[in-house]
């Protein structure tokens, strides 16, 4: 049985869109209508229990949820602690994007949107959002870095498979923030006719709320599960953050459990100034919509960023996850390329599971943990998404 | 004798215009475009034939922009381009004469160099006013307090699709000019909204401050076209490429400027 959103429009931002300090609406003129619409036809939609029921239904049938709590009995051994996987890399497209895509592409629908626009950085977001789109029977053109197209191909051949318009971004960095800046352009030419179905919980209000409620029940499903199967909360919660939208989605169920500490993982790359570490390595300020971490030089430009996983890539994260570490009850760490590698090939070893190598930052700060003040302690690793799509990478990288 | 403050100087520019019966040009300039060093001519050249003279910030991330804008203010970070530099060049031509200088920046380059002391530098570099097109008018308590202190306008953006409640409030702005962008998107498209007579009718009704038009002015005609609603008109793309294939931009400038109706 479904779970999902027993909980729904618990803590929303304020009025203004703010986490905290973090958050609001930093958009051009001509986007903040659009932005008031879609707020408004949120703020019906996600208690309305027929919206509720179709995403639901979508997310059981069509989603295959809920996904799979699996002990990783042998990780546990090896890293001297109790270790759980939550498996959205079972979900269908192979990662937790779709918990958001489908429910984003109904209220697409029920807005009585005529075409979709969405960034992809790996390719996970991309692909979600075109096979929800093909589910649900909307146009959809997604934009994405010709970097990452490359590095991401058999992901662009499933979007057009699915019926959706790739545009190579060559423009800036070619990753996702030069996608980000050109699919805002897309929906600027026609807000009222475009819906932007945003891939992670960044972006202007309303969009890291709306993404961080489609994306809870992830947490919801977590917690239920291991009381079921452990009987007990975890000691600790971990999860990838890119722009953020799996960590926020784990992190929320367990916000008021205030034996569980959150800790986020970001991209380390390859060592300061070659990572992709906003809360790290970053500093408060406003890209995408939004006033957040960013990772900038001394004149507000923002820098260019490295991680080995296209989805951890972006100098930004949601402004949720700022509040959450200014208010201290999530923490955030780094894990590097070479480490989120490693930790990928023993769990693929040990557990029979190929996590993404977005994931594997998670593992490999839950293993780091581990051999911290985490030792035989319980840590629920979230499992974003499957590593099917980085077998080139892994390739390329260390000649597999 | 009495003081004149910064945004008188927008003031007069609108009503120089009007007095010699012709919409106020406003081109837009961006900082350190073509290459630093042939800037500062560039915009004396403009602001001399200009009365109100919009400078660019080059941004990373300028969503609100099309790919020659986007384009050419990846050049000029490449080539350092910062407030600080632009700061220097204005400071540099602070004794000549000529149009008010408005500076356009998104907002991150300015919270980068703090808000209150980049809008006291701005007023220090001669800086009238202020557009963050990044800035909607909802999230500009701050901003606006800083403008306010320094004396300088912070100029506010409509669009064809903002509401009438909306319009209403940001009509209600007692400084410097209102931005009525010509169109939905982004900076350097091909036309103008379809609607626009009616739309900037409607600015009208919701203001007492002049109104400038831009976003996809190209030619004399739709320059002849948007006087008959607006006290001015900014070209930007057109002229950053015209610079590029080099143009003279006083000259094209002109061309764009219809005849003086008496």
């Amino acid at each position: 049985m479904i779970r999902a959103h027993t909980e729904l429009l618990l803590s929303p931002p304020d009025a203004n869109g703010r986490f905290g300090s973090f958050g609001g609406r930093f958009v051009p003129e001509v986007l903040f209508e659009a932005l008031l619409g879609l707020e408004e036809a949120v703020r019906i939609a996600l208690p309305d229990p027929g919206f509720r029921a179709s995403y639901a239904q979508e997310l059981t049938s069509f989603v295959g949820r809920p996904t799979a709590l699996t002990h990783a009995r042998q990780l546990s051994e090896a890293w001297g602690a109790e270790i759980w996987l939550k498996r959205e890399d079972l979900a269908h497209t192979g990662a937790h994007k779709i918990n958001n895509a489908v429910g984003q592409a109904l209220l697409a629908r029920r807005m009585g949107k005529t075409r979709v626009v969405a960034e992809t950085g790996a390719g996970q977001h991309g692909v979600a959002t075109a096979a929800a789109c093909a589910r649900i029977g909307l146009p959809c053109r997604v934009y994405m870095g010709a970097i990452d197209a490359a590095r991401q191909s058999v992901n662009v051949q499933r979007m057009e498979l699915f019926g959706a318009e790739v545009v190579c971004v060559h423009d800036g960095d070619a990753t996702l923030r030069a996608a980000i800046d050109e699919a805002l352009r897309a929906w600027a030419e026609e807000p009222s006719e475009t819906f932007y179905l945003i891939g992670s919980a960044v972006g202007p209000h309303p969009y890291p709320w709306l993404v961080r409620e489609l994306q809870s029940v992830i947490g919801h499903e977590a917690r239920a599960a291991l009381l079921a199967q452990a009987g007990a909360l975890p000691d600790v919660a971990v999860a990838c953050v890119g722009g953020g939208s799996n960590a926020i989605g784990l992190f929320h169920a367990f916000r008021d459990d205030a034996s569980v500490d959150l800790v986020g993982v970001e991209a380390g790359g390859r060592g300061p100034g070659r990572d992709a570490a906003s809360i790290g390595s970053g500093s408060p300020g406003v890209l995408h919509g939004a006033y957040s971490f960013l990772l900038q030089d001394n004149s507000g430009q923002v820098r260019e960023t490295h991680s080995v996983s296209a989805g951890l890539d972006y100098p930004g994260v949601g402004p949720e996850h700022a509040a959450l570490a200014a208010s201290g009850r999530a923490s955030y760490v780094s894990a590097t390329d070479e480490e989120a590698i490693a930790a990928l090939r023993e769990c693929a070893r040990l557990e029979g599971i190929l996590p993404a190598l977005e994931s594997s930052h998670a593992l490999a700060g839950a293993r780091r943990l581990a051999h911290g003040n985490f030792r035989g302690k319980r840590i629920l690793v979230n499992c974003s998404g499957r590593g099917d799509k980085d077998l080139d990478i892994l390739r390329t990288e260390c000649g597999a | 004798m009495k003081t004149r403050t910064r945004t008188d100087e927008l003031q007069r520019a609108f009503e120089r215009a009007r007095s010699e019966g012709r919409p106020a040009c406003m081109p837009f300039v961006l900082a350190g475009h073509p290459g630093k060093a042939r800037f500062p001519d560039v915009l004396g050249q403009v602001a001399a034939v200009a009365d109100v003279v919009e400078i660019g910030l080059p941004f990373s991330d300028p969503v609100a922009d099309g790919p020659a804008l986007a384009r050419a203010a990846r050049a000029a970070l490449a080539e350092g381009v910062s407030l600080n530099w632009l700061l220097e060049v204005l400071h540099a031509r602070a004794h000549e004469a000529g149009a008010a200088l408005v500076l356009m920046s998104y907002l991150n380059p300015l919270l980068a160099h703090g808000l209150d002391t980049a809008v006291r530098d701005l007023a220090e570099a001669g800086v009238a006013g202020l557009i963050v097109p990044d800035v909607p008018f909802e999230e500009s308590g701050e901003l606006a307090v800083c403008c306010a202190r320094q004396d300088l306008a912070l100029i506010p953006l409509v669009s064809p699709l903002t509401s009438a409640p909306r319009l209403a409030r940001i009509g209600a702005t007692e400084r410097g000019f209102l931005y009525a962008v010509s169109r939905t998107g982004i900076t350097g498209g091909q036309t103008l909204a379809t609607d626009l007579d009616d739309y900037l009718t409607r600015v009208r009704a919701a203001t007492k401050l002049p109104i400038a038009c831009g976003f996809g002015i190209r030619s004399r005609a739709q320059v002849e076209r948007i006087r008959l609603h607006a006290d001015g008109f900014v070209v930007g793309t057109a002229l950053i490429e015209a610079i590029e294939r080099g143009d003279d931009p006083a000259r094209f400038l002109s061309e764009l400027r219809p005849e003086t109706r008496s």
